[in-house]
């Protein structure tokens, strides 16, 4: 375990490895913080909530709600079961993180998104990274998120949409984490088996379950097939 | 909303999304993992972003059905090309984001 405060290189590396991140915010944030202006919430409210929940898909459905007029309770209760699929993350990521101070990882929790999990991820598993620079990967996608955000609300309506393709920014490099992850022919099963689940699921059940659902059963697949593979050699 | 209440509902999805992000860390990083659990989780990552991806791929968000027309899914098929030839992330996000513009214009 190392104690020792990340060398510039590493800064330099960690800063490297969150901007696709933090490019693909810019455009989501962007188009947060315009339809939250619409839906009459100040940018100080916006400022608060991206500080608070740092969650992208719970707070658009979350101005959403407000916009319907929703009780707080059922607001509060969707972000639950959306921010869900967090639990996976955290769990894969406690692999990477084993015997790490507990003051260190509550900070650290905070900053688990889609988008850091699957970079943190193939990074810790690449080797050579470090604890500090994945620390630093989400704190970086979370200023950027604050910052995008609230000038949303303030001048996303100056600014044109879907410019430069930058809508694709973050499919783009989930594109490309997700070859990083293939490490052979049961991960790429996996990847199928999970693609197949998860579009069915979205297909018929509404909401953001599917990410939940499509995971856990791939990843319950690619489990056995590597035990009955390891039995039968 | 008064500010009360902004903060009340902002505080109430704050927790509600930071414990699952914090409980399993702060448990399983302090406890003996059974293999046959790391050897589960070695898969989450792959099967969250086949999961991830494959849906804004193939699901129309206006009619909800699934196709395999959207721009979404012709682009990802020379932005997957580049990154299983470069592996290069930044790369694949610029090849990707050039490519979903230039078939913005043109499809």
């Amino acid at each position: 375990m190392d104690h020792q405060l990340p060398s510039s290189a590493a800064i330099k590396s960690a800063i490297y490895a969150a901007w696709p991140i933090c490019l693909g915010y810019v455009p989501i944030g962007l188009a947060l913080g315009v339809l939250a202006e619409q839906a009459a919430i100040p940018w100080w409210a916006m400022a608060m909530m991206s500080v608070l929940v740092f969650a992208g898909s719970a707070q658009f459905i979350c101005v959403a709600m407000i916009a319907a007029g929703s009780s707080l309770g059922a607001i509060i209760g969707t972000t639950f079961i959306v921010n869900l699929r967090h639990l996976l993350m955290s769990s894969a990521l406690a692999v990477y993180l084993h015997g790490v101070r507990r003051s260190f990882l509550s900070l650290f929790a905070y900053g688990i998104t889609d988008e850091s999990f699957a970079v943190n991820m193939a990074r810790f598993r690449a080797g050579g990274w470090t604890r500090f620079q994945a620390l630093i990967v989400n704190h970086l996608a979370n200023s950027v998120w604050i910052l995008a955000t609230v000038s949303g609300v303030l001048i996303g309506q100056l600014v044109p949409a879907g410019a430069f393709g930058i809508d694709y920014a973050l499919v783009g490099m989930f594109i490309c984490l997700l070859v990083f992850q293939l490490h052979g022919r049961l991960y790429v099963i996996t990847a199928l088996i999970a693609a197949i689940v998860a579009v069915l699921w979205a297909w018929l059940i509404p909401g953001d379950s599917y990410i939940v659902g499509g995971a856990v059963c791939a990843a319950t697949c690619g489990y056995l097939f590597q035990i009955k593979r390891d039995k039968s050699s | 909303m008064s500010t009360a209440e902004y903060l009340f509902l902002f505080i109430g999805m704050g927790l509600v999304t930071y414990l699952p992000r914090a409980l399993p860390l702060l448990y399983l990083s302090h406890k003996k993992m059974p293999q046959g659990l790391i050897d589960w989780l070695g898969y989450i990552p792959v099967a969250v972003l086949g999961a991830l991806l494959a849906p804004i791929l193939f699901i129309d968000t206006t009619s909800a059905a699934i196709t395999f027309g959207k721009l979404e899914f012709l682009v990802a098929i020379p932005t997957l090309i580049f990154a299983v030839k470069t592996r290069s992330l930044g790369g694949t996000v610029l090849v990707g984001m050039f490519f979903y513009w230039l078939a913005g214009i043109f499809l």
